[in-house]
């Protein structure tokens, strides 16, 4: 297209390297690109006759990786009958059916893309993507196509797909939606129609009306307001009796109450032909309570979605080496004892120990240790980590049920059982308060039985009306539906009812260190030379030596080096864990850390203690030093003095190691840290803030962390962290931005003195309305007004959260 | 004011056809995915790879040429 754009990647607009030649013809224009992945991916587009993919993107497609070979053999296991029977569905004889989660997908293009492509082939006979979820359905033929044919043409246009099983949650999560859907529509149009009939009947009451007409009136309201207490309050009621057997009072008890008097009272008026209607109240109250519960239900789904990818942290095959050679098997077949192979950049199938070779394993996914740490013979692996440099033979020592991950998440499951609920004494104020009115109103109405039979059962009710706690009730629930829906513009999605109530009451504000302070990988913070070479040439020597690795540190050089890197090292030899040496014109180097290069004179350089340090030096002298950090995240000092100046207290605490930590807590400003902690360490500095009486938010991002997500008052997962985070978090900030961390607390105070404000209207309404109507002063008319506009009040004041945040 | 007796039923019965619609458009999955269907509508599908289209398109070609 344009020269400008000629120096990106035409399909992935990353920086094309120099020198490099990859080029498509696309509608005629050649486009120059970044690697012979995205090459590969951009041919195969065009050879399918879908360039259109390139006009209708809003997004640059993800950088396409080479496929691999090995990575393609692969995907023929999934055809394997034992595989596919954990999520494939046999429809006919020949017909298969099997859900799939896409990687990859960044805009609407691509969901067109993948369906093009994809239900061209041969025995596909239907392939649908849904873009909200990032999931597509497939049917085939099994007699013309197989599932790895499938899943291969998908990675020749530069996504991956990972079959998996949708049976389970997603088929009761489509369900509730569904039901939660029907009853809200019902609700909704029930409550327009009866609406339309009250207007009418109030302007007949003002104007005169026809008898028969207004009889036949409030009969038609009957008939549409029945389905809606039926049908759509339902689950209230259900909730309520569900309190009531477990000897409780929550909030449903008085929504059951005020929904089925007010109905039976209504109806009772209707055919004996006295007294007042109140359908509109009801079915408009159903609404509104309906609607903010199906916003809440959407966000804990798409938060649970998140939970059913964590299976992809095991890999789903493994290697067995047996004396036939080695195959290739599904992971839950493996068994203790069993010896496997895995390959560099695989991750560990099971808990082990290692029989042959040495590599570097990233932990970090379990221990938030930022480096990867090298293991030698005799160590111990764990299931779901990664091996990165070399290849390894271990033999299996658990597996399942066992697993070091399987117990993270036993106690994961054990810390959100134990969690401590705000909300539970709203639920008990709620339940005096419900308990105080009934006991009121059974009193009143005995009292007026004894003195004026006639006017009781209309005082009674004029009372559950006026006093009908629908602005009580709908207080919270409107205030907190308006804030979370501000907070998902601003990228901080709430998953759970409760996390704003506590957000805005926190007191300590503990931080997780990799991914969350920082951003969890390695840059170049600072390097010193020694020598004749400058800093670009040292960078350009190491990144010559690191060509081709897939340690963290490689990448860090490579990014570095002058683009393209003239040198070429040879005779590469690395020692995993300590260091690599190689020839480059005509010198040997070295390059490693401090054990590595132990024999030159290393006093040259000041020591620092945080960062890891990286020297390069040639057969005797020291050449360069490099410290490598971790990069922290922008703002993030900013984002801690803004919540030290809220009053908050701000706490660090890592898995990472002493220098690690300290520095970024002095980088950022943070007093109190803990370092080289455990999972279980960090669920035991929470429970003694809690027993303090203080209340905690947690931000984190890692498996580590979710078991303390979940035990914390409210807790913050980063949107790129492990999905295990996300699912055990309250909330999630999806943009990662940690300013925005402020905002949310910011908005959750602004929202609950919202509530509060709410809150005291209600009482207020209540305490004046109360007296009056227990001495009979309030016609039921005028207490259906008086419930209305209450509630009105109540909603238009929560809207006042949808206003953005800084005006 | 008896036109009244004849147009609230109608109203009934386009409130019953709403909610019928409604609950067909649930049960057949057209609230799934709610971003998807706005941008598959701005993509063309006229893709002579398409079997029934192939035709029409080379047809269309050769009317052209």
């Amino acid at each position: 297209m344009n020269g400008e754009n000629e120096e990106n990647c035409f399909h992935c607009s990353l920086p094309v390297p120099k020198n490099t030649h990859y080029h498509v013809e696309i509608n005629g224009v050649e486009h120059a690109m970044c690697c012979p992945g995205c090459e590969a991916v951009a041919k195969a587009i065009v050879d399918g006759g879908l360039t259109s993919f390139y006009q209708y993107r809003t997004d640059t497609a993800t950088t396409a990786r080479a496929a691999v070979p090995e990575v393609l053999q692969e995907l023929t296991l999934y055809d394997k009958p034992e595989l596919q029977r954990t999520f494939v569905s046999i429809d006919d004889k020949n017909i298969k059916q099997a859900s799939l989660i896409l990687e990859g997908i960044v805009c609407a293009a691509c969901v067109w893309l993948n369906e093009q492509h994809i239900s061209a082939l041969p025995g596909v006979i239907e392939f649908r993507v849904n873009y909200s979820s990032h999931r597509a359905r497939v049917r085939w033929d099994d007699t013309q196509i197989q599932l790895s044919d499938i899943l291969k043409a998908i990675t020749s246009i530069g996504y991956l797909a990972h079959p998996f099983d949708a049976g389970r949650q997603e088929e009761v999560y489509k369900k509730e939606r569904s039901n939660a859907l029907k009853r809200l529509a019902i609700a909704g149009l029930g409550a327009i129609q009866v609406m339309m009939l009250a207007v009418a009947l109030y302007a007949g009451d003002y104007s005169g009306m026809d008898a028969g007409l207004e009889h036949f009136m409030r009969w038609v309201s009957l008939l549409i307001a029945t389905p809606v207490v039926f049908y759509s309050a339902r689950s209230f009621f259900s909730s309520a009796w569900r309190d009531l057997k477990a000897r409780q009072l929550g909030m449903d008890v008085p929504v059951s109450i005020a929904i089925g008097l007010a109905y039976a009272a209504s109806c009772w008026a209707t055919v004996s032909r006295s007294g007042e209607v109140y359908f509109d109240s009801v079915t408009m109250f159903t609404f509104f309570l309906l609607a903010g519960r199906f916003l809440e239900m959407g966000a804990r789904q798409k938060a649970g979605q998140a939970a059913e990818e964590l299976v992809k942290l095991l890999p789903a095959m493994a290697t067995r080496i047996t004396d036939d050679g080695d195959e290739t098997i599904v992971v839950s077949e493996l068994l203790r004892g069993d010896k496997v192979r895995i390959k560099p950049g695989d991750s560990i199938p099971a808990d082990g120990i290692i029989l042959e070779g040495r590599s570097s394993i990233d932990e970090s996914l379990l221990t938030g240790e930022s480096h990867p740490l090298a293991k030698t013979v005799d160590e111990k692996v764990i299931g779901g980590t990664v091996n990165i440099e070399s290849p390894l033979v271990v033999e299996v020592q658990q597996v399942g049920e066992d697993t070091v991950l399987a117990s993270i998440q036993r106690l994961l499951d054990r810390a959100q059982v134990e969690k401590p609920s705000i909300a539970k004494t709203a639920d008990k104020v709620a339940a005096v308060f419900v308990g105080f009115l009934l006991l009121l109103v059974s009193l009143v109405s005995l009292w007026w039985w004894q003195h004026d039979p006639d006017q009781a059962f209309w005082i009674a009710l004029s009372l559950l009306v006026v006093t009908c706690p629908c602005a009580l009730s709908l207080a919270t629930p409107a205030a907190m539906t308006a804030a979370t829906g501000s907070l998902t513009r601003l990228g901080v999605l709430t998953t759970r009812g409760h996390a704003l109530e506590t957000l805005a009451k926190v007191t300590h504000v503990v931080l997780d260190k990799t991914g969350t302070l920082t951003k969890g990988q390695l840059a170049l913070e600072s390097m010193q030379v020694f020598a004749e070479l400058d800093e670009q040439q040292s960078l350009d020597i190491a990144a010559a030596l690191e060509l081709g690795s897939e340690h963290p540190v490689a990448k860090v050089f490579l990014q570095n080096a002058s683009q393209p890197n003239r040198l070429v090292a040879s005779k590469i030899e690395a020692i995993s864990g300590q260091g690599v040496t190689a020839q480059v014109d005509g010198v040997q180097y070295r390059l490693g850390c401090a054990t590595y290069v132990a024999d030159v004179d290393l006093s040259l350089h000041e020591q620092s203690r945080h960062s890891s340090e990286i020297f390069l030096a040639d057969d005797k002298r020291l050449l360069a030093a490099f410290s490598l950090s971790d990069v922290l995240r922008e703002q993030a000092a900013e984002s801690v003095q803004a919540l030290k100046a809220m009053g908050k207290q701000v706490w660090l605490v890592s898995g990472d190691n002493e220098a690690a930590v300290s520095h970024i807590a002095k980088q950022v400003g943070i007093d109190h840290v803990h370092h080289s902690m455990k999972p279980d360490g960090k669920l035991a500095v929470i429970h003694e803030l809690q027993a303090k009486g203080e209340i905690v938010a947690m931000v984190g991002d890692g498996v580590n962390d979710a078991p303390v997500l979940a035990a914390a008052q409210v807790s913050i997962a980063m949107g790129g962290g492990t999905q295990l985070a996300q699912a055990s978090a309250d909330m999630v900030l999806l943009s990662e931005h940690l300013p925005h961390l402020v905002d949310g607390i910011k908005m959750a105070q602004r929202s609950v003195k919202i509530v509060k404000q709410n809150l005291s209207w209600a009482l207020g309404y209540n305490l004046l309305a109360l007296p009056l109507a227990s001495m009979g002063y309030v016609a039921p008319w005028m207490a259906a007004i008086g419930m209305s506009a209450s509630s009105l009040v109540v909603v238009v004041n929560a809207l006042r959260l949808n206003k953005p945040l800084d005006v | 004011m008896e036109i009244l007796y004849i147009l609230i039923p109608l109203g009934l019965l386009v409130f019953a056809v709403a909610i019928w619609g409604f609950i067909w458009a649930v049960k057949t999955g057209q609230f799934d995915d709610m971003e998807g269907p706005a941008h598959r509508i701005l993509m063309d599908d006229d893709d002579i790879r398409i079997p029934t289209q192939r035709k029409e398109n080379s047809e269309k070609q050769a009317v052209e040429k």
